[in-house]
């Protein structure tokens, strides 16, 4: 350990990290102080998550040096990163659902004491410590997974607490909270600061934590773009910084074709995940389906294309039904899902560029039972070209793309299939702010040539840029429905979260 | 699109160009050590007609792999199929009968023989689709269920006595080719051809890669593996059929070191036991080294008991090495959120 009076408290210098051909981070420095906090801006694909991991130590970086408590750190793996009082709250907390909080909180820090027994007693202390510190009442023995989101994090907290952290970095803390929640994590973060533990909040959408913030620095393609106190910041200039562009993309405004009934879902019912869920939607229309994590967004989208059974309900596409929990009938009857996931739910990622594309085309291509490679490969390598995937051969493997290249490939698949509704799931998760773009001008695109397109994100400003209609979900529920273009993305966000 | 991802690489650097080399090797080093009798017209005759029984044990094996799972149960299949074959064969035909109507008895006891594979072979694709369970769990137990009734049915003896004609099979050649022979080549080949140039074999190959991936994109996996089990199945039992032509009997626990043997060649083969990655081509190279390697230990008086031995240590070793190789092909189980 360095001196406890270090000025600095983590400071990263010229920290660069690669990836099979891709600069994730580019020559970045980054230092916190104690009882500072600091926002860590960037949209997806920064390179922000890779700077969490590299200070946490779950990746090293390829150039550049880390000192925490003004020790160098060489060779830094999570372990040391922790007992040098370095701890990350992941945007799922890592928490055991199955054990009581007492033991969540406790569980880190007895472990790392290298007790060989666990002593109930002495958990349940530490966890009553832990909360009263932060002022919290959470049942001890309550166990975690019964827990409302908010109590989870709040949790997580305490127990990098019991770790005695110095560092707490919190990986978008507030996708998953109300405003009122917020509120009451803004009032513990400043009770933590004046004991002196600083705080990194890493997010795509800053303008709430801004104001318990001292600085902030902004990340766009792998590198600092701006860094300053958080005075000189608010939401617009953020968004400027974080998109390099002065204005946002252009919102495609309110659907005005008469184009007929594509999808009608009735009442959709999944106990736990979503509730009477019904809507409509128009050939060519680009319709947003939105909510705060845990809202049921994902399992709908799921619902909709088979992965997951709903109890009752039902769904039609072009006047037929669509059988329900089928993912091969769904597929069928035309419609497309582009998971959220795509290293383990979207691609084959030992496999090429061309064998992940041509998948979702083998039946057609099949005479007698044989594949008529030629075809096959002719129509893949088709469609990568007209998404513009750039690569030098699609004989290489889909893992040497990068991610907004990826995302074509998971594109292409079912684009080949000519689908009458597309639901694409986070459209742009990983991929970098000029592909981002060039993916939303593809969704309009899919719109503008009749196909329904449904766009699952939380992602606010690429909702406002590729939707006619956004429909808010919230516990469940269905509870909003908005017009593109009627509404600014602070009002959107108040809406999800009120 | 056969080469997949690997059109890239240069010819020397697959798996399959190695496996020619250690092949190569091992014929050479034998050759060597033991010329007179390893190159003798008898010696080679005789490992022609050994090997296809269990290699095509292997080809079983290779196309379960393939999908990430595993089918102990090949011997116990193919023990099964021959049991029923034989009683049919010894039941109707008895060892006396010729000409046509003890063709007629084979055809009906290789026929009986193919559906047991292929109902053995559906009852492990059920387990491990509809019931999602492990296949190596699902295989071992129905492996015993399937020895069992082969034991219940014989009593644990032998059943012999069969028509002159069953020995085609298992001792005869066409041209000089040993039929056994014959048969694995055309198996390897047939399923060369089902997992490169079908829709089929590249779903197969594609749930291997990642099965989650597999299911957005609405492959129908359930299906794939059904098919799978059931190839495997009556890849097996025709393994049972020469078997049982070449000792002119069947028994419940007939060629028991050969499931070890099965996995062993798929995996020396170059088959990603984890899945999404084997050829035929391999497979053949390595029941080609393993044969070279068995004969020559033979002729070098090397105990029985020693050579279970060998095989472990070398599925291990083989396995310590390739594992570099995998830890790339394997399926990511943490989702990396690049940014």
């Amino acid at each position: 350990m360095g001196s406890p009076d270090s000025a600095v408290l983590v400071e990263m210098t010229g920290v660069t990290k690669r990836y099979a051909g891709v600069t994730a981070l580019d020559r970045v420095d980054f230092a916190v102080r104690p009882g500072e906090a600091v926002c860590l801006a960037g949209e997806n694909g920064s390179g922000k998550s890779t700077l969490i991991k590299i200070l946490s130590g779950v990746e090293q970086p390829s150039e550049g040096a880390i000192r925490i408590g003004g020790e160098q750190m060489r060779g830094l793996n999570p372990r040391r990163a922790a007992s040098a009082g370095v701890m990350v709250i992941f945007q799922d907390f890592s928490l055991f659902p199955n054990l009581s909080v007492a033991e969540n909180i406790a569980f880190a820090s007895e472990l790392a004491e290298h007790r060989r027994f666990f002593n109930r007693r002495a958990a349940r202390e530490t966890a009553r410590k832990v909360l009263d510190r932060i002022g919290v009442d959470i049942p001890l023995d309550a166990r975690l997974e019964q827990l409302p989101v908010a109590h989870k994090q709040l949790v997580a907290i305490c127990r990098a607490l019991a770790c005695e952290a110095r560092l707490i970095i919190m990986d978008e803390p507030t996708t998953a909270l109300t405003e009122r929640e917020v509120r009451r994590l803004l009032g513990i973060i400043r009770l933590l600061k004046d004991e002196g533990v600083a705080v990194v909040f890493v997010s795509h959408k800053l303008a709430e934590v801004l104001e318990v913030s001292e600085k902030v620095v902004v990340l766009r393609n792998g590198r600092k773009v701006a860094e300053g106190p958080a005075t000189e910041f608010n939401a617009s200039s953020l968004t400027r910084h974080m998109t390099g562009r002065e204005v946002a993309e252009a919102s495609p405004g309110p659907f005005n074709g008469a184009g007929e009934t594509l999808l009608t879902v009735e009442k959709l019912d999944k106990p736990g995940a979503f509730r009477n869920v019904s809507f409509e939607m128009r050939r060519g229309e680009v319709l947003g389906i939105t909510g705060l994590l845990g809202s049921g967004r994902t399992s709908l989208a799921k619902a909709l294309f088979g992965l997951v059974a709903p109890a009752s309900g039902r769904i039609t596409l072009d006047g037929a039904d669509v059988p329900l929990g089928d993912p091969v009938a769904a597929a069928h009857a035309r419609i497309g899902y582009v998971p959220e996931d795509r290293l383990t739910e979207g691609l084959f990622l030992t496999q090429s560029i061309l064998r992940n594309v041509a998948v979702g085309r083998l039946d057609s291509h099949e005479r007698r039972g044989f594949l008529d490679m030629t075809g096959l490969v002719g129509e893949a390598a088709d469609w990568l070209a007209r998404l513009k995937v750039k690569t030098p051969s699609i004989a290489a493997p889909v893992t040497s793309l990068s991610g907004g290249n990826q995302q074509r490939v998971a594109l292409a698949r079912w684009l080949s299939r000519a689908p009458k509704l597309l639901i694409l799931n986070g459209p742009s998760v990983g991929v970098d702010v000029g592909s981002k773009a060039e993916i939303h001008d593809i969704i309009r695109d899919l719109g503008a040539q009749g196909l329904g397109v449904i766009v699952i994100s939380d992602d606010l400003p690429e909702l406002l840029a590729t939707c006619h209609r956004i429909l808010v979900m919230r516990g469940g529920e269905m509870v909003d429905e908005i017009e593109g273009g009627s509404i600014t993305e602070d009002d959107l966000s108040h809406k999800l979260a009120s | 699109m056969s080469g997949g991802p690997r059109t890239e690489a240069k010819l020397t650097e697959t798996p399959e160009f190695r496996l020619a080399i250690i092949a190569v090797a091992v014929f050479v080093l034998m050759a060597a050590l033991s010329p007179d009798r390893f190159l003798s017209p008898q010696n080679l005759t005789s490992m022609a007609f050994q090997f296809p029984e269990f290699a095509i044990l292997a080809l079983a094996m290779t196309i379960t792999m393939m999908t990430g799972g595993i089918d102990l149960s090949v011997v116990g299949v193919a023990n099964l199929s021959a049991v029923i074959a034989a009683t049919i064969l010894t039941a109707f035909a008895g060892a006396g009968m010729v000409g046509g109507a003890a063709i007629m008895w084979l055809m009906i006891a290789i026929v009986a023989a193919l559906t047991v594979g292929a109902v053995a072979g559906f009852l492990n694709g059920i387990l491990v689709s509809r019931f999602g369970l492990p296949p190596i769990l699902a295989t071992l137990g129905s492996g015993l269920v399937f020895t069992g009734l082969a034991v219940a049915m014989t009593g644990g003896s032998a059943v012999m006595g069969f028509p002159a004609v069953v020995a085609v099979i298992g001792n005869s050649t066409i041209f000089h080719v040993p039929v056994p022979l014959i048969l694995f080549a055309l198996l390897a080949f047939g399923l060369h051809v089902l997992l490169t140039r079908t829709g089929f074999g590249l779903r197969v190959t594609m749930y291997g890669a990642n099965p989650l991936a597999a299911l957005f994109a609405a492959i129908d996996v359930d299906r794939i593996l059904l098919k799978v089990y059931v190839i495997a199945g009556m890849f097996s039992s025709v393994a049972g059929l020469v078997i049982m032509s070449r000792a002119n009997s069947a028994k419940a626990d007939y060629g028991s070191s050969y499931l070890l043997l099965a996995v062993l060649i798929a995996v020396l083969g170059g088959v990603n036991p984890y899945g999404g990655y084997g050829r035929v081509i391999g497979v053949v190279l390595a029941v080609l080294s393993m044969q070279f390697l068995s004969s020559g230990l033979n002729m070098l008086q090397v105990s029985n008991f020693a050579r279970e031995l060998i095989w472990g240590g070398l599925l291990l070793l083989v396995m310590v090495i390739n594992v570099t190789n995998w830890a790339g092909l394997r399926p990511r189980r943490a989702p990396a959120k690049a940014g």
